[in-house]
């Protein structure tokens, strides 16, 4: 018995010898370093981003570190309140607020703030040093679009020159678009029928650069109209381009001479809601008959049904958005469509103004300008010349 | 002076925009965000302008009979009716269970429900129109339907070789398609704001 005694004395003082030979380690995780803060770049002035070095144990040693707490105070020594957290292995985090003083979440611009990084383990947690003070303030210039500002510049350029060289008078050459040349003969056919035209403008509003480009082609179609004494119909979707189509064909009635034709009843509203807008649209165009239907604005998931039921009607069909998704349903059902920036230049190469040809030759110098840079980014990617891929990268 | 202070207005918050869109100020972005208010409060106000314009086209065609002029009996009567059980004092109308939002869910949204549904059957007669093999590039556009759509049929052992075709289209040939159509709208897009507001283009003002 005696002898068991010892052996089990033994057993644990040995036990406990082993154990002391190595140190005892804390359960707590090594703290992040280098702690910076530094004011949010290309940004409203209302955000700090922190960066750190992760700590020792965050994916390796005693890989205990589950996630960084950012804590921030407007003193050193002050209370830390804790900011957001981001999961282990991320180092950067942006302290973004509000920039309205009533909300809750409000950052304040120009004003010292500190930082500090706590790593966390499952019950532990330990902390960086505070960072040097940071402020946020906004910046004048965004750096990451500078690529957009030299398109810009450059495309400004084009058009600038091409607009002064059609004012001196050279001629400048633009390939016929089929659904423009058709333009004319429509408004003769309904002309020739008695029957009117009905123009819609889409269901954007007045702000869309589709409708502002439908807008410049309704004026022209309107003051054709005027000369042949044709009615046309404008039923809208909303109120606002409403009202900018009434004036838009009232100006064109009076510069074809012919304000007395003018309805202001012919350009009125439908309804804001869109297969309401449809079964309208549809309505007037089944009991109407109108010889010919435009189409040019922004269109939807309506496309379809509206020029399915103006080619039942039997009219005489011309289409234009810049909605990819309703290109094909607008030249599987209407006669001619105007593709994307065909839409824009309708206005240009109806009115045949020099001035705004020059735009249009502005736009193929554009694209020569894009299908080069297509070209060599091409060959960058293929050869590893990064320098030249970053040149186009824009950040919003 | 009718067309001089449009013009002004137009180019000033246009060039506005586009400076804006490079400098991430606190103050520009309020400005920003402050014209975007003007857009809803403006249409606000003409919907009021749309209301009366509506009222009066159908009231012109019941007076003047036209043809189909029991449609706008019908328009104005839903119209009006609508307005006076939306706006009935003491009643809030959008609210479950009220009169406006039964008329809302049980009859505005099943005949908006029915029109939407008729696209199923125009795509199909659309479908006919484009797919018929009339030409060579008829017959690739046919071709190529066909791919796409058995990519989501199960085809035996064909399947590997059509999933791979289908890829292929989607991401070659029509996305190269689509990129070249996007360059082509930016391009256009910027050269009518730039139209506008140097004042090239001024048809939507009344000037031709």
């Amino acid at each position: 018995m005696k002898k068991i005694k010892s052996i089990l004395f033994s057993f644990f003082l040995l036990l406990f010898l082993f154990n002391l030979s190595f140190p005892q380690e804390s359960s707590d995780p090594r703290p992040p370093t280098e702690i910076k803060a530094f004011d949010t770049p290309n940004d409203n002035g209302h955000a700090i981003t922190v960066i750190w070095k992760l700590s020792a144990d965050d994916g390796k040693v005693k890989n205990n570190v589950v996630a960084y707490e950012i804590l921030r105070s407007d003193s050193p020594e002050g209370e830390f309140e804790i900011r957001g957290m981001v999961p282990v292995g991320e180092n950067l985090f942006e302290d973004k607020g509000a920039k309205e003083k009533k909300d809750k979440n409000y950052f304040p611009s120009h004003k010292n703030f500190y930082y500090k990084v706590r790593a966390k383990a499952d019950k532990t947690f330990s902390e960086s040093e505070v960072s040097k003070p940071a402020f946020a303030y906004g910046q004048w210039y965004h750096t990451g679009k500078t690529t957009v500002l030299a398109g810009v510049i450059v495309f400004s350029v084009f058009a600038l020159a091409f607009i002064n060289l059609a004012k001196k008078g050279k001629e400048l050459y633009i390939r016929p678009l089929a659904g423009i040349e058709a333009v004319d003969e429509a408004i003769g056919r309904a002309t020739e029928m008695g029957k009117p035209i009905l123009y819609i403008l889409g269901l954007g509003s007045a702000e869309m650069i589709a409708t502002i480009a439908s807008f410049t082609i309704l004026s022209r179609v309107a003051k054709k109209t005027a000369e042949y004494q044709t009615p046309i119909l404008v039923p809208c979707y909303d109120a606002v381009v409403m009202a900018v189509a009434q004036e838009t064909v009232r100006a064109a009635y009076l510069e074809a001479g012919r304000p007395d034709f003018y309805k202001e009843e012919n350009i009125f509203f439908v309804t804001s809601m869109q297969f309401a807008y449809v079964a309208g649209v549809n309505g007037i165009m089944l009991r109407e008959k109108p010889a010919t239907n435009f189409y040019l604005g922004k269109f939807y998931a309506e496309s379809l049904i509206l020029a399915e039921t103006g080619s039942v009607a039997g009219s005489i069909q011309i289409s234009g958005t810049d909605e990819i998704a309703q290109i094909p349903f607008f030249i599987a059902a209407t006669d001619y469509t105007l593709i994307g920036e065909e839409l824009y230049a309708a206005s240009a190469y109806l009115g045949k103004e020099p001035v705004l040809l020059g735009t249009l030759k502005a736009q193929d110098w554009g694209k020569a300008v894009v299908i080069i840079s297509l070209i060599l980014g091409a060959l960058a990617a293929s050869f590893g010349f990064q320098f030249f891929l970053n040149l186009f990268r824009v950040q919003l | 002076m009718r067309k001089t202070l449009p013009f002004a207005l137009v180019t000033g918050v246009g060039f506005f925009m586009l400076v804006q869109y490079f400098i991430p100020r606190e103050e520009f972005e309020i400005v920003y965000e402050w014209s975007l208010d003007w857009i809803i409060v403006i249409g606000c106000f003409a919907m009021l302008l749309g209301l009366w314009s509506l009222t009066m086209a159908s009231v012109h065609k019941v007076q003047r009979k036209t043809p189909g002029w029991g449609y706008s009996i019908i328009t104005l009567a839903g119209l009006f009716f609508m307005l006076f059980v939306g706006l009935y004092p003491g009643q809030a109308s959008l609210v479950r269970g009220s009169i406006f939002m039964l008329l809302f869910e049980y009859i505005y949204i099943p005949i908006q429900a029915t029109m939407f549904s008729l696209l199923a059957f125009y795509i199909a007669s659309a479908a006919y129109r484009a797919f018929r093999a009339r030409t060579v590039l008829a017959t690739i556009l046919l071709l190529s339907a066909v791919i796409i759509m058995l990519r989501l049929i199960p085809l035996g052992p064909l399947s590997a070789i059509n999933q791979w075709l289908a890829n292929f289209i989607l991401t070659v040939p029509n996305m190269a398609a689509k990129r070249a159509f996007w360059i082509g709208v930016g391009l256009g897009a910027t050269a009518t704001a730039l139209k506008i507001m140097l004042g090239i283009e001024r048809t939507y003002m009344g000037r031709d």
